[in-house]
């Protein structure tokens, strides 16, 4: 085959491909694709998969002291769906062609990251409804379009994904109103736990600015809004960081209103000529030099995830040989 | 016929509590040994969640612990109505010392690696489920159906565990040899689940709630067709660990049950 015979045949794959992104219909994994689309779903997907597994540990330290019984389960359904949402996305993520394995291993040495929003430390109860609330907030509204992302594989995993964040939210806000109609030293961990988690939520779980006007660092917005045009253009992504960072802080000030809590940041109020609720921009470099790897919770959180890996190889490396024996060939085995 | 549940039916104006039976706090004490057998148990599986040897089996472990925290819940809440103190399930399991926690030795055993967890499981699944079957022949309504839902759930946990035992048997000599040393670890913590005292005693001559004695057969014979089919044998008999049951704990309880209760009891007087 000739090189202009190929170049043409992927001109003809890639209009089919287009095609099918303008008709608004999915990409399956055995669809031709371009080499870019897959290492962003890749990137994507993976960062995801590893933010549900990284995820787990803030609200999991707490498993053992939740406060009732009730709480207890509701807090194991959840971070066992965590659980259970890195697995569909490992999933998705290895329909393109890359091993779960080697994932995890990119998660475990640096190569690829988990959301920086759990490189903060749960210090509290009140933290686990907080990030409930915020978190998994934030969440649901980042991931609600994905439901209908270009990718077949990934939407599914997405629409699953929905339906459990969007219960999770609703315990974590059942669990701050519960805060707040106790004690006053209840509610003061509250507010205190609120303080702690709302800047990571609207900055973190959203990503930096990507339109020029959302930025405090003209250079870095307008990186990211080329980002995401070609995401956008390619239906992974369907709303740019700060509109979905805007749809979060409106969602979260009447909310917060009824619980009677605070949100920290004294600019928020209503603003009739927009018909949002305006906030500070968020300080991205304060934000990326408080949240390196270099920090203390980075660093904790992947020791942690590594100490769990290495512990368990050889449990792995059983069920790896077990495996292999029973799917021996009866003769082989002989 | 006559079951108790004619009388646990809730209705306005009732103080909490159930009308005094004959057999109400022996009931409760049977009640809340085997209530705190799962939570407590529960509570060791929690400490496994982050840190098991994959993401699948932290799934598995936190959704058998939140069996384990379901089948405890309904246990202690019904004890606490027998029992005359009309205290919650929360009651129970947050406002008790480590003398009044009656759960077999078994369930409070540190995690220690995946194969001891996995030997403390095959150990209690096994018997939860032969248990549970016979409780779900009781007389009382209530038990009885709580009885039937719980054999099915630990029936999945047993087949968790079995697998477990299996893979790791037959996986590598590394898996092996650990396996075996589990295996060792737990075995002279089984014999309490099947002791029987006068509370059983007096209850199971009433009928009320089966003994778990007679089951030791029937659960040794299992063990040992699972232990078998593992490439390892079942521990010869040794010591036997005993007083869980009258709340006489391992050193490593205090601990547990300062942790699970740690939140709760520095907020006095919190809604949760």
């Amino acid at each position: 085959m000739t090189a202009s015979a190929t170049r043409a045949d992927e001109d003809e794959l890639l209009a089919h491909f287009d095609a099918l992104i303008a008709d608004g219909r999915t990409i399956e994994p055995r669809d031709w694709m371009p080499d870019g689309y897959r290492r962003m779903l890749v990137r994507q997907i993976a960062q995801h998969a590893h933010s549900e597994i990284i995820g787990m540990q803030p609200e999991g330290g707490w498993l053992t002291r939740a406060p009732s019984l009730h709480r207890k389960s509701v807090l194991l359904a959840k971070v066992g769906d965590e659980a259970g949402h890195g697995l569909y996305l490992y999933s998705a993520a290895e329909t393109l062609g890359v091993d779960r394995a080697d994932l995890l291993d990119a998660l475990h040495h640096g190569r690829q990251r988990a959301s920086a929003t759990f490189n903060h430390p749960a210090l509290t109860w009140a933290d686990t409804g907080a990030i409930a609330w915020l978190t998994d907030g934030a969440a649901v509204i980042n991931q609600a379009p994905l439901c209908r992302t270009s990718y077949g594989p990934y939407a599914r995993a997405m629409r699953r994904v929905c339906q459990e964040e969007a219960f999770h939210v609703r315990q974590g806000y059942d669990l701050m109103r519960a805060l707040c109609e106790g004690t006053p030293e209840q509610k003061e961990m509250a507010q205190d736990a609120v303080n702690r988690w709302w800047l990571p939520a609207v900055a973190l779980m959203f990503g930096p600015p990507d339109t020029e006007a959302g930025g405090a660092d003209a250079r870095t917005a307008a990186l990211g809004a080329a980002v995401s045009r070609r995401a956008m253009a390619w239906g992974i992504k369907r709303h740019t960081n700060d509109e979905l960072r805007q749809r979060f802080v409106d969602t979260c000030v009447p909310q917060a209103e009824r619980l009677g809590l605070t949100l920290p940041d004294p600019v928020i109020r209503w603003n009739e000529e927009r018909g949002h609720y305006d906030f500070t921009p968020v300080d991205w470099d304060t934000y990326r030099k408080a949240l390196g790897d270099d920090t203390h919770w980075a660093r904790q959180r992947i020791a942690h995830r590594l100490a769990a890996h290495e512990d368990g190889a050889w449990v792995r490396e059983a069920a790896v040989a077990h495996a292999a024996r029973t799917d021996e060939p009866r003769g082989a085995a002989a | 016929m006559s079951t108790t549940s004619d009388v646990t039916a809730v209705r306005p104006g009732r103080p909490p509590g159930e009308t005094p039976t004959a057999a109400g706090p022996d009931l409760a004490r049977y009640l809340t040994r085997l209530g705190d057998d799962a939570l407590v148990l529960g509570q060791r599986l929690c400490q496994w969640i982050t840190r098991a040897p994959t993401v699948d089996e932290d799934l598995a472990l936190s959704n058998i612990a939140l069996d384990l925290i379901g089948h405890a819940r309904v246990l202690l809440t019904r004890a606490g109505r027998l029992d005359g103190t009309g205290r919650t399930e929360d009651d129970l399991a947050y406002a008790r010392s480590e003398r009044e926690f009656t759960n077999a030795l078994l369930t409070e055993l540190p995690n220690g690696d995946f194969a001891v967890t996995v030997a403390r499981q095959l150990a209690y699944t096994h018997y939860a489920v032969l248990h549970y079957e016979a409780l779900a022949h009781c007389p009382d309504r209530e038990l009885a159906a709580f009885g039937a839902r719980a054999a099915k759930e630990v029936a999945f946990h047993r087949l968790h565990a079995d697998r477990w035992t299996v893979t790791l048997g037959r996986g590598t000599a590394e898996s092996a040899r650990r396996m075996r040393h589990a295996l060792e670890r737990v075995w002279p913590y089984t014999g309490e689940l099947f002791e029987e005292d006068d509370v059983v005693r007096r209850l199971a001559a009433s009928g009320t709630v089966p003994s778990p004695a007679p089951l030791r057969e029937t659960w040794l014979g299992r063990i040992t067709e699972v232990v078998t089919g593992a490439g390892l044998a079942v521990p010869a008999p040794t010591w036997s660990a005993t007083g869980g049951r009258t709340g006489l704990h391992t050193e490593e309880f205090g601990p547990l049950l300062a942790e699970l209760q740690s939140v709760r009891r520095q907020f006095p007087g919190g809604t949760w």
